[in-house]
């Protein structure tokens, strides 16, 4: 089991959260050092984990587009199943998003969770080992799993630390993206039965047959559909954000929300070319929707958590029709928006995050002219609030910028329409910006309000420096995934040729 | 090298001010920002003067922005003659506002902040002006609307800053969005947005077309379209020039700074920039030159009507900027920029000056209660006097060369839009004169109108406000005479070396200083009349204009309210988008979408409470159940065998 890194690093990196759970569940004593232990040991191993995923950033080769750090083992050699690791251009960046959020989420919830504290940590764990391990496996089985496991911890955390209607958001964010789930499964098995094996890189040289691929297409896209999510299967989205305790809300619009785009573009867009490109004017259609529907309903919001996340359903329709425009400056410009809105979107939660815990209370019209009391507040919140409506200069604009040139090169309107999330993004950013931070103090309890502290400097900082990054050279992150995507491409086309030239050649065959 | 410092010297001196400002305090962080702004004052205008003593242009690379697949982006600054001129007015216009704001800002609690957001401004400005490409342009643009946003509403408290400011940066994202569109089809078109890729092959793509409404159009003209829109959001032109009196919720420095000398310039500075594109789509260019035209017009009317003496200014900025729109919708780039130029000094000049009255006026902003305060200001009434006559065009002040030079050219076009922009010009520059001393007579001289309480407190502005206002009398005064064998002079193609494109089919350049002698002089003629009547009316019978309003209502009112465009964009956008933004919500979501799972959760639960009650616990009942199965179903086999 050789690869770049000489050890399994991809293994380590998935399952050592797990260690520090087992850690956790070792400790004993009163409540208070309990508490106190589960944190420090959250905090410590997903920082060991973030150290080893940089190795990852350190040596991963961007100029090969296939595989690597590659790892497998023998697990159901009859039915070739195994447990296959391995990361590309594409998957590597978002294995390094869920290992930088994760600690962010555990100092994020440093005091703001008081009760259930070895649970929650726990939760946290092995929250990180599946979404790492869902980013690494190279094994639909694999992939299978990891995917669904999020779900699990994600429902507890909901459910245990969420809001008043904690159960009713936990249970419609599980039914709803299992019930698409279920569909994967079973294309999972089809893909399973015609190629014989599930290994992702096999699968990706199959050639599905057409017929087959269409509704190959619609049972994933049931599943990454929702994830997504996309409309009109957005609702469970703003209902489980605003139970979701803010750590939880982070991982949910930064990582979760990226696992349906991921899968579309390591699944569908690949292993099934034909359908995809039939299709692409349906998530077009959808996509446009999204983008300007929820753009509309973030702007009627009276509750900031529900305004952040209707906004995200808006910026993922940009992914989505980025996706789906199979050129290169599409896809790179979906991705970097993927990576670009794991990290805003996720610090505009932690922003709600800061006044939440302070006030106890997301509902806009309580809050008034926080910049008198809160002006380094006010400062983070403007950074990201710009980021999140796409100013150069900051990680939003480099992806939807790109989407708007991948767009153009399909159809005007597209391009037009698609880029209306910019305009209606201002409107209901600077609004809420304005309710909340301009004006004058009218609530009493807000005169005594205190600035940021050093802990949540702490939280907030790294964040920034991404997001500044991002926008000022981004090409230190589009490095990573040029040649895959190049590749994907010329797959992508090499395929739709083929499909075209077969259809000449025996005309009728298709039909 | 020089260059590269006059841009990122304001950007050092806006970080340190405003990340460091509430550590080393007020003093500390004013200096830094103004310190910035001096070196780039320096070194901005030194890179002009070597440029046009013959130096070589070239481009300053600073590393790769965005990059993917064939698309590719760098941060660069290009330096020619187009954009070192912009640099140096830019820079020059801007160390003025900066050290004025040190003494209009006195009394102000947040100064390090201020000052931070205005030394930004300057940095996102000068960038782009010397972006190498259009998506660097893209990035000074959307930063100075950025900057533009944060200091219209820097008095945060005030509802109607914060209405402003949020209306000033929506409207320009609503021509943004043309814009990025167009940047796209131009990747789509050329396969870069490099200025200089894009430049050396557009005969290549004269012939290029593009499908539009099932239309097949030229590519160049749908390009240059779209831009242009994004340049009139920026330019506040007609349409989308709503933002641009509202702005005047800023402080004044950020009135001068915004609305004179830099950012609505932009838009000016885009289609001189892209002119080797513009020259290949005529009709577009004659877009550019009937809105601009239109622009000029109805802008000077609303300005004769307003009380507010910023929003005089205001309007008079919108007004010139059409001018400038007009010159370059027929092809006379260098005429444009000259006019932006020489609109920069006398339109801070104005602004500085207003400022200067409504200080000592204990910030008093309404004509109506101002008059005869020549004899308390007289340095203030001075300087705007000079920057009136500059913007009246009045020989030999700057206005006087570079809006004659416009009004030619649109002569020159002998074209349909042309004639069209001739005569709107030449009403607009009637206009122009009229409501300048209108402000001037109403503002300086007659009776005076000021209350005791503020007149007691009238006092001329401290030496550090003054000066910078001196400095610019002066640029209003002789800039058009200095520049003007420069920018459109019988020299003007050596001078630009070729950073400004003129189609070779297009003479008017050739021709600007030939114009027939009545062209040269209509806007003297009109001017001098404007004056004489804003003088009969607001000295010799201060009666009239009441009388005016009474006798006729409808044009009175529809000009105080400004055509009605804010209220007819309340009608037919504000308010329509508010209400599907709450159906969307209400019913779309929550009631639709939601309905269908909440609606099948609630049918499986009542299904289930439904079906509890078949499990009563009789054995007797199971029983019999069973007997009916059993009998039905031997039934169906006998049945179906």
């Amino acid at each position: 089991m050789m690869n770049t890194a000489g050890f399994p690093l991809l293994s380590l990196i998935t399952w050592l959260p797990l260690v520090g759970c087992v850690v956790i569940m070792c400790v004993r004593g009163d409540e208070e050092t309990v508490a106190s232990n589960a944190r420090w040991t959250a905090l410590w191993t997903t920082l060991i984990v973030l150290a080893l995923s940089l190795v990852l950033w350190v040596k991963f080769d961007p100029r090969e587009a296939g595989f690597q750090f590659n790892e497998s083992i023998a697990w159901l050699p009859h039915y070739r199943i195994a447990y296959k690791m391995g990361v590309d251009g594409i998957s590597v960046l978002f294995v390094l998003l869920s290992t930088v959020l994760t600690p962010i989420c555990i100092l994020a919830s440093w005091e703001t969770i008081q009760t259930k504290v070895r649970e929650y940590m726990m939760s946290f764990l092995i929250l990180e080992t599946m979404m790492a391990g869902m980013f690494c496996a190279t094994d639909f089985v694999v992939f299978y799993m990891f995917f669904e496991a999020v779900l699990i911890p994600m429902y507890l955390i909901i459910g245990v630390w969420g809001g008043p209607r904690r159960v009713y958001a936990a249970v419609k964010f599980f039914l709803f993206t299992l019930t698409g789930s279920v569909l994967m499964l079973l294309a999972l098995i089809a893909m399973w039965l015609h190629a014989g094996t599930t290994d992702i890189s096999v699968l990706m040289e199959t050639r599905f047959p057409v017929s087959m691929q269409t509704w190959l297409f619609f049972a994933l896209f049931a599943s990454f559909a929702v994830k997504v999510p996309m409309w009109p299967v957005h609702t469970w989205l703003p209902d489980a954000h605003v139970e979701a305790p803010t750590a939880g809300s982070v991982i949910l619009a930064g990582v979760l929300l990226k696992m349906g785009a991921y899968g579309f573009v390591r699944f569908s867009i690949p292993m099934l070319p034909d359908a995809a490109q039939a299709y692409a004017p349906l998530i077009y259609t959808l996509s446009i929707v999204a983008v300007i529907y929820t753009s509309f309903v973030a702007l009627a919001q009276e509750d900031m958590k529900k305004l952040i996340a209707y906004s995200s359903v808006a910026h993922m329709g940009v992914v989505t029709i980025g996706l789906f425009t199979f050129n290169e400056q599409g896809i790179q410009g979906a991705l970097f928006q993927m990576l670009s809105h794991g990290i805003v979107s996720g610090a505009l939660f932690l922003i709600v995050g800061v006044v939440y815990d302070r006030i106890h209370s997301r509902e806009i019209a309580h809050y008034s002219g926080l910049a008198d009391r809160m002006p380094a507040y006010a400062l983070v919140f403007m950074v990201f609030t710009m980021a999140s409506v796409g100013l150069p200069g900051t990680a939003g604009f480099v992806g939807e910028f790109l989407v708007i040139v991948g767009a153009l090169q399909v159809n005007f309107w597209l391009a037009l329409l698609g880029g209306l999330g910019m305009i209606l993004g201002a409107v209901y950013m600077l609004y809420l910006y304005r309710r909340v931070i301009f004006g004058t103090i009218t609530h009493a309890n807000l005169r005594h309000i205190l600035d940021l502290s050093p802990r949540e400097w702490a939280v907030f900082a790294p964040l920034i420096v991404l997001t500044l990054w991002m926008g000022v050279y981004p090409s230190s992150f589009t490095t990573f995934f040029d040649e895959s995507v190049a590749a994907m491409v010329r797959h992508h086309h090499a395929a739709i040729a083929s499909t075209v030239k077969l259809a000449q050649g025996m005309p009728g065959v298709l039909n | 090298m020089v260059y590269a410092i006059a841009v990122f010297a304001p950007l050092v001196g806006a970080l340190i001010s405003g990340l460091l400002g509430k550590a080393i305090g007020d003093r500390a962080a004013m200096g830094a920002s103004v310190l910035g702004m001096l070196i780039a004052a320096a070194c901005g205008p030194y890179a002009f003067f070597v440029l046009a003593q013959g130096g070589e242009p070239g481009t300053i690379d600073l590393g790769t922005w965005i990059e993917a697949g064939k698309f590719h982006v760098s941060w660069a600054l290009r330096y020619d003659t187009l954009a070192a001129a912009m640099v140096a007015m830019v820079s020059f216009v801007s160390m003025l506002i900066h050290v004025y704001s040190i003494g209009y800002m006195s009394h102000d609690a947040t100064r390090w902040r201020f000052f931070s957001y205005l030394s930004l401004f300057s940095f996102a400005m000068l960038m782009l002006v010397t972006a190498d490409n259009l998506a660097q342009l893209f990035f000074g643009w959307e930063g100075v609307g950025l900057c533009s946003y944060l200091l219209i509403g820097y008095w945060y408290d005030r509802p109607s800053a914060c209405a402003a400011a949020i209306k000033a940066f929506i409207v320009n994202r609503i021509a943004d969005l043309p814009f990025a569109v167009g940047v796209a089809l131009i990747f789509m078109t050329f396969g870069s947005i490099e200025f200089s890729s894009i430049f050396a092959t557009v005969t290549k793509h004269g012939a290029d077309t593009y499908r539009l409404f099932g239309l097949t159009f030229p590519a160049l003209e749908v390009i240059g379209f779209l831009l242009f829109i994004g340049a009139m959001g920026k330019s506040a032109q007609l349409f989308l020039h709503v933002w641009l009196p509202d702005a005047m919720e800023g402080p004044t420095p950020v009135s001068a700074l915004i609305h004179a000398a830099t950012m609505v310039t932009a838009g000016v500075f885009l289609m001189a920039r892209m002119s080797p594109l513009m020259e290949y789509a005529p009709y577009a260019a004659s877009f550019v030159t009937i809105v601009g035209a239109s622009t000029a017009l109805f802008a000077a009317t609303v300005g004769c009507c307003q009380n507010d003496i910023k929003r005089v200014i205001a309007y008079s900025t919108c007004s010139q900027l059409g001018y400038m729109f007009v010159a370059a919708g027929v092809g006379a780039y260098q005429a444009s920029i000259f006019h932006l130029i020489t609109h920069a000094f006398f339109k801070a000049l104005l602004f500085l000056g207003a400022g200067s009255v409504i200080h000592a006026m204990s910030d008093e902003q309404d004509m109506r209660r101002m008059g005869g305060l020549a004899k308390h200001i007289p340095v203030t009434c001075a300087v705007m006097w000079i920057g009136n006559l500059a913007l009246a065009g009045i020989p030999p002040l700057a206005g006087s060369y570079s809006k004659d030079a416009i009004i030619s050219s649109a002569f020159l076009a002998h074209s349909n839009v042309g004639s069209y922009a001739f005569i709107c010009t030449v009403m607009a520059a009637f206009l122009t004169a009229f409501y300048s001393w209108r402000l001037l007579f109403m503002t300086f001289h007659g009776t005076s109108r000021v209350d005791h309480r503020t007149m007691e407190h009238v006092h001329e502005s401290p030496a550090v406000m003054l000066i910078p206002l001196l400095l610019l009398a002066t640029g209003a005064a002789f800039a058009g005479m200095l520049l003007n064998g420069w920018f459109i002079g019988h020299d003007q193609v050596h001078f630009w070396h070729g950073s400004i494109f003129n189609n070779p089919a297009n003479e008017i350049m050739r021709h600007i200083e030939h114009a027939p002698l009545a062209v040269e002089l209509a806007p003297l003629i009109v001017g001098v009349a404007g004056i004489a009547l804003a003088y009969a009316m607001y000295i010799a019978r201060p009666d009239l204009p009441k009388i005016f309003a009474k006798e006729h209502p409808r044009i009175y009112f529809f000009l105080l309210n400004k055509w009605y465009f804010d209220e007819l964009y309340d009608r037919i956008f504000v308010r329509p988008l508010i209400c599907i933004a709450r159906f969307s919500w209400r019913i779309g979501d929550a009631t639709i979408i939601d309905g269908v799972p909440n609606g099948l959760a609630a049918i499986a639960a009542g299904g289930a409470r439904q079906v509890v009650k078949i499990q009563t616990g009789s054995l007797a009942a199971y029983a019999f159940v069973m007997l009916i199965g059993v009998v039905a179903l031997v039934g169906v086999f006998m049945l179906f065998r």
